[in-house]
């Protein structure tokens, strides 16, 4: 076994315990932003698609490289978003000026819900 | 490893601590905001000290530059849309397809790899193809398999789970031949065996989750997430830098815990609900109310009386109300009681939701306090303190029977709901949860059964308390 391996392998067993501690003090209220957090964090995987460039001299390494760099651009980019997103909403007291509830279901909902809250709207 | 290479590589070592710290400062909701800046941080540094290496490196082409450039371009842009757009409801359908794109990306990154060093004169060495292999097994498995769990979420594929005769037997043989061939590739260097491996693993993703019902979601949504993790870490062993690993090792413990948490919440083992079984769909059945002598029925006025006299409130919250888009029309409710000076909290189940949280966010999207929405082990023991449990939406949690053996939800945490003085349940109809079994609770003395759509009765409850107290 290679020098480099044992070493890479002691860093994942690490970060691994690090990660089971560091997860484990969060609380429930805030497990989905903390799963689309973690979502941003494996878009790190951008990194390893821009390395492809490195060595990508002809068509099939080209459409690797496209492909892995729109899929981890999305990742990382909407993830850190809906996060900060998400997080925007969790507040200690009552904002001053409450969202009208009228805008979010005006926004609409796929299918069968959404016909469900427009006819309740239509009602009220 | 060269002097400059290895200034970069200490650049990632920062990276993979921020992302630590980041995560770090997400126990608590007054810093969990910094916490994503801060992982937020790190991630443009390690694109920058990637696009540094680049240009050191000088052997990227002008076509590469435009392909990895216009690529992450057009998929941030994407990524951006999606996050800006998306209806806190459908976050599950995001996060698994954030979980796709990850999983896919590291797939890919490790099948490129193996492209290239195939056509190098030394050939794949041994120890890269235990993880390349590993990579593309469950890179391929989570980009399929999340994709599939994205619609069912999204209902354009059916929630209810998909079974069909033979489909145990043709994932097993999707495992055999994904693991046999990259087994073979061990000894053997062969890019046909690589794309074999690709195809069963995108197969077996599919029929994984075809099975699964929707209600069983915030388990595979969390297991799909500790895969991505773990195929990022994979591709990081691939191409040997720490910033993957550490940060793929970060989501995977976080994916591991929460599956755990989801699984334990709804008393079923990890093998349980992967090998399917009872998880049905999104509807809850629609039987019509039954005129059983036991159940209470009550009007809008009545309930209301309950509640304006209470002093002290708790909300049980359920997929029920996210469905019928009255998490609003809840909170206006809380706020009018709070106004009178009722002390209002909200009992959350941890798979209220569809995906772990996914209440809370919904909650505190329609303006709800978060010191105010209270965890399972830290609500309980105040039911017995309370007027009026007012449920919505919620059915199997809060079950008593799971605190007698012998049914299908023995065990199931619950919440003590049926410890409050008053209890009045908001639900369209007497339809059985997702476990199909009755809910004891409803046939409780204490208990009176407002039969509604949630989101209309939360409007007729404000209304009747403000009429009430003027």
């Amino acid at each position: 076994m290679s020098t480099a391996l044992l070493t890479d392998l002691t860093i994942f067993i690490l970060a691994l315990l690090v990660g089971i501690e560091v997860i484990g003090k969060v609380p429930a209220t805030l497990h989905t932003p903390l799963m689309s957090a973690t979502n941003a964090i494996h878009g790190i995987v951008l990194v390893g698609a821009l390395l492809i460039g490195l060595t990508a001299h002809n068509a099939v390494g080209y459409v690797i490289a496209f492909i892995a760099a729109f899929f981890a651009g999305a990742n990382v980019v909407g993830g850190y978003v809906v996060t900060g997103r998400m997080l925007k909403m969790f507040r200690r007291k009552p904002a001053q000026a409450p969202e009208q509830p009228e805008l979010a279901a005006a926004n609409g909902h796929k299918g069968l819900k959404g016909l469900v809250s427009r006819m309740s709207r239509t009602e009220s | 490893m060269s002097g400059f290479n290895g200034y970069i590589q200490l650049v990632y070592v920062l990276v993979a601590a921020m992302f630590v710290v980041g995560l770090h400062l997400m126990n608590s909701p007054a810093t969990a905001r910094r916490g994503n800046q801060v992982a937020q941080g790190g991630m443009v540094i390690a694109v920058v000290a990637t696009l540094v290496l680049l240009i050191h490196a000088g052997t990227v082409t002008a076509t590469g530059w435009v392909v990895l450039i216009v690529g992450s371009l057009l998929g941030s842009a994407v990524g951006l849309w999606a996050a800006r757009t998306v209806q806190m409801t459908a976050m599950p359908q995001l996060v698994s397809a954030f979980n796709a794109v990850g999983g896919g990306a590291a797939a890919l990154v490790a099948v490129y790899g193996y492209y290239e060093a195939e056509a190098r004169v030394t050939g794949v060495l041994g120890t890269t193809s235990v993880f390349t292999v590993l990579d593309v097994l469950i890179g391929s498995v989570t980009f399929s398999g999340s994709i599939v769990a994205a619609g069912k979420l999204q209902g354009v594929i059916p929630g209810q789970p998909i079974i069909f005769k033979g489909a145990r037997l043709v994932n097993l043989g999707l495992a055999v031949v994904a693991v046999g061939t990259a087994a073979f590739m061990f000894s053997t260097a062969s890019l046909p065996a690589l794309l074999i491996v690709v195809l069963a693993s995108l197969a077996f993703g599919v029929l994984m989750v075809l099975p699964i019902g929707g209600a069983d979601m915030p388990v595979v949504i969390s297991l799909l997430n500790a895969f991505t993790g773990t195929a990022v870490a994979m591709a990081g062993f691939v191409i040997g830098n720490w910033a993957l690993i550490v940060a793929g090792a970060l989501v995977g413990a976080s994916g591991s815990i929460l599956t755990k948490l989801m699984a334990d919440a709804m008393n079923r083992s990890l093998a349980n609900i992967i090998l399917g079984g009872f998880g049905t769909g999104d509807s809850a059945g629609a039987v019509e109310a039954a005129a059983d002598a036991h159940v209470r029925s009550i009007a809008a006025d009545d309930a209301a009386i309950q509640l304006a006299y209470a002093s002290k409130v708790i909300i049980v919250p359920g997929y029920g109300l996210a469905a019928a888009q009255a998490q609003h029309g809840v909170a206006e409710l809380a706020t009018t009681l709070e106004e009178r000076g009722i002390e209002v909290s909200y009992a959350i189940h941890p798979v209220a939701g569809r995906m772990p949280g996914h209440m809370n966010v919904l909650l505190a999207e329609a303006n709800v306090p978060y010191p105010q929405l209270k965890e399972m082990d830290e609500i309980n023991p105040e039911f017995a303190r309370a007027d009026v449990a007012l449920v919505i939406g919620a059915n199997d949690v809060t079950n008593p029977a799971a605190r007698r053996p012998g049914n299908d939800i023995s065990g199931m945490p619950i919440l003590d709901v049926d410890q409050a003085k008053a209890i009045i349940v908001v639900k369209r109809s007497m339809g059985t949860g997702y476990a199909g079994m009755e809910n004891e609770l409803y046939f409780d003395p204490k208990t009176s059964m407002f039969f509604a759509d949630a989101k209309k009765a939360m409007t007729e409850l404000t209304a009747a308390v403000k009429t009430l107290v003027g």
